[in-house]
């Protein structure tokens, strides 16, 4: 019951922000550059008045300001996005197609993410002022300092031009023919260079967060009662001490989706991967404003999805939460 | 202690300190040392760093000093960083310290507007502002403060609310002063270490993103920047290691060195809550 409200709740939320993003959007197309129709027809070579009038009534350009308004948010509600300008192909299929792909990376570098960055923040305040856990937070500042497109194309030039140990560039092998365990070998081949170098940023902020985090843990009551009580230090830090402290990440994790659509962005730029964050860096470079905006919605879908997870797998952990929800 | 011998306490602090001098001086020489537009072909594309006089850090695919870029990009990276903090600062500030200082309805409405803000991934939001309203300078500090205040006002208005009811705040209500004059002269300056401290970091930030929007090409067409630069040798990785080498090392520096004296500026600002235990 408590869940079902708490769903419901953020569900209606949810949609709120969404419905705010369409009208955004819609604002956002009507201040981009040119007359689509006349950049579509000064594409296609051809630039005489009756085509162009042709093209604004297919996509519906000639019509009055609110009357696009409308058709653009009952479209969205359709999930019809429109057309990609320059590619004359859905927007919302272009998406499907290429969404796999973006889930697949930033899940793993996500789970990546989180299991080395708690790991890492673990044994860095289980040595704090030792020289190692410096070394850990050390690493973590670096890492949180270095811009992430930089970092894939600096392993691309280390691990595949150089050691020529893993590929470079896309989803899997083009013309392999690979099928069952070989092609899913050779996409986890394709996906260690993404997913590693979209993981690190985030690792540094969860191992600075776990350490925090837990050095809050330990100076609290049960953790006193636990030492007194004769525990062995380990299982207070594993039971007692981390237990508490994943709380507060798994909090940060929720907030940091956004970031991880927006790392996707970057990393499958330089790494040809076939997902909606490359989708956009060629609809950047084509100046392919309807599809632009189509992604960017997209990307805002997903952040609320993941938000919402985040808020449930919190709700499961922490079982006090019900009592504030209801 | 004094301000300066408590930042300095934490030795990391200092090393950003002298790195960020350094990349100030870098900015500074750069019309000096390098007269010519970083733009300029100046001689034959491709050519390797220490290969020839003059040409340290090499020439990229078009021909153009590369250590003229690097020093030049130096200026743009600081000058936007430091603007675009300012603008989100004035967007942020204000509206945390109403949202804190009234409460009520006052800061239900405006905590919902900038809940909205962060619920929108960040980065996706300036790509999509920048590209239409067109890259330029003025475009991507823009978009660089709209997709980074949210956090400002959060911390304004935290700072606010606690404030609001100390006993300076009541006196001050006593003597008559208006809510305007108690908000900047009573509650403001008692929340600037907090801002300065968050502030600095979000230099870093900006810097991060102002590189990542000219890596995608978003950058202004007029200036050369870290970003374009690597952007622009995205494609001859195969070739030439160095032109996204060094304007990598030059981000890395700036963005560590600002954080590392962020860290330093908060010890030095708020002794009591010293991270380290």
């Amino acid at each position: 019951m408590v869940y079902a409200r708490l769903i419901l709740m953020r569900l209606f939320k949810a949609v709120i922000v969404l419905f705010l993003i369409v009208i955004f959007n819609f604002l956002l197309i009507q201040l981009a550059p040119g007359d689509p129709a006349a950049i579509l027809a000064g594409e296609a070579g051809a630039a005489d008045q009756e085509f162009l009038n042709q093209l604004r009534e297919r996509f519906g350009l000639d019509q009055p300001m609110y009357v696009q308004l409308w058709r653009y948010i009952s479209g969205i509600a359709m999930l019809d996005f429109g057309y990609s300008y320059r590619l004359g192909v859905p927007v919302f299929d272009l998406i499907m197609d290429r969404l796999p792909a973006t889930l697949l990376l930033t899940g793993t570098a996500f789970v990546l993410s989180l299991v080395l960055g708690i790991v890492a923040g673990s044994m860095a305040a289980a040595r704090v002022k030792k020289p190692s856990g410096s070394l850990i937070m050390a690493l973590a500042l670096v890492f949180y300092a270095t811009p992430l497109f930089w970092v894939a194309l600096m392993s691309v030039m280390v691990f595949s031009v150089y050691l020529g140990w893993l590929p470079a560039y896309g989803l899997y092998t083009v013309g392999a023919g690979h099928t069952g365990f070989a092609l899913v070998l050779d996409v986890v081949k394709h996906l260690v260079l993404p997913a590693t170098t979209l993981a690190l940023f985030f690792m540094a902020i969860y191992t600075r967060m776990t350490r925090t985090s837990m050095l809050d843990a330990a100076q609290q009551d049960y953790v006193k009662t636990a030492r007194a009580k004769g525990l062995k230090p380990s299982i207070i830090q594993r039971r007692h001490v981390l237990r508490n402290a994943l709380l507060p990440i798994i909090t940060l994790a929720g907030l940091q989706a956004g970031q991880m659509v927006g790392g996707a962005i970057l990393t499958e730029t330089v790494f040809a991967w076939p997902g909606i964050g490359r989708l956009m860096f060629e609809a950047l470079q084509q100046r392919d404003y309807n599809l632009l905006l189509g992604i960017f919605f997209f990307s805002a879908a997903l952040v609320i999805v993941f938000n919402i997870i985040t808020d449930l797998v919190y709700s499961l952990a922490d079982p006090r939460i019900k009592k504030g929800a209801a | 202690m004094s301000f300066f011998a408590r930042f300095a306490q934490n030795r990391g602090a200092l090393v950003g300190l002298i790195i960020l001098l350094l990349i100030i001086a870098m900015a500074i020489l750069a019309p000096l040392l390098f007269p010519e537009s970083p733009w300029r072909m100046v001689q034959r594309p491709f050519l390797p760093p220490l290969s020839q006089d003059g040409f340290p850090l090499g020439t990229d695919t078009m021909g153009r000093n590369v250590a003229s870029g690097l020093m030049h990009g130096a200026w743009v990276s600081l000058l936007i960083g430091l603007v675009s903090t300012s603008v989100a600062l004035l967007i942020g500030v204000p509206l945390g310290a109403i949202a804190g200082y009234y409460g009520g309805i006052i800061d239900d409405v405006l905590m919902r507007f900038t809940e909205f803000f962060q619920t929108i991934p960040n980065f996706a939001l300036a790509i999509v502002l920048v590209a239409i309203m067109q890259p330029s300078i003025t475009s991507i500090v823009l978009a660089i403060a709209i997709v980074s205040w949210p956090p400002v006002a959060r911390l304004v208005r935290a700072e606010f609310m606690s404030l609001r009811n100390r006993e300076y705040v009541e006196a001050a209500r006593l003597v008559g002063q208006s809510n305007t004059t108690i908000i900047l002269r009573q509650i403001l300056p008692n929340t600037l270490s907090p801002i300065i401290v968050l502030a600095s970091l979000m230099v870093a930030t900006a810097i991060l993103l102002e590189s990542a929007l000219s890596f995608l090409g978003l950058g202004d067409p007029n200036v050369m920047s870290w970003g374009y630069m690597i952007g622009a040798a995205r494609t001859v990785i195969r070739q030439a290691w160095w032109l996204s080498f060094f304007p990598g090392v030059a981000i890395l520096l700036t963005v560590l060195a600002l954080n590392l004296v962020g860290e330093g500026l908060d010890d030095a600002l708020n002794p009591k809550l010293s991270r380290e235990r």
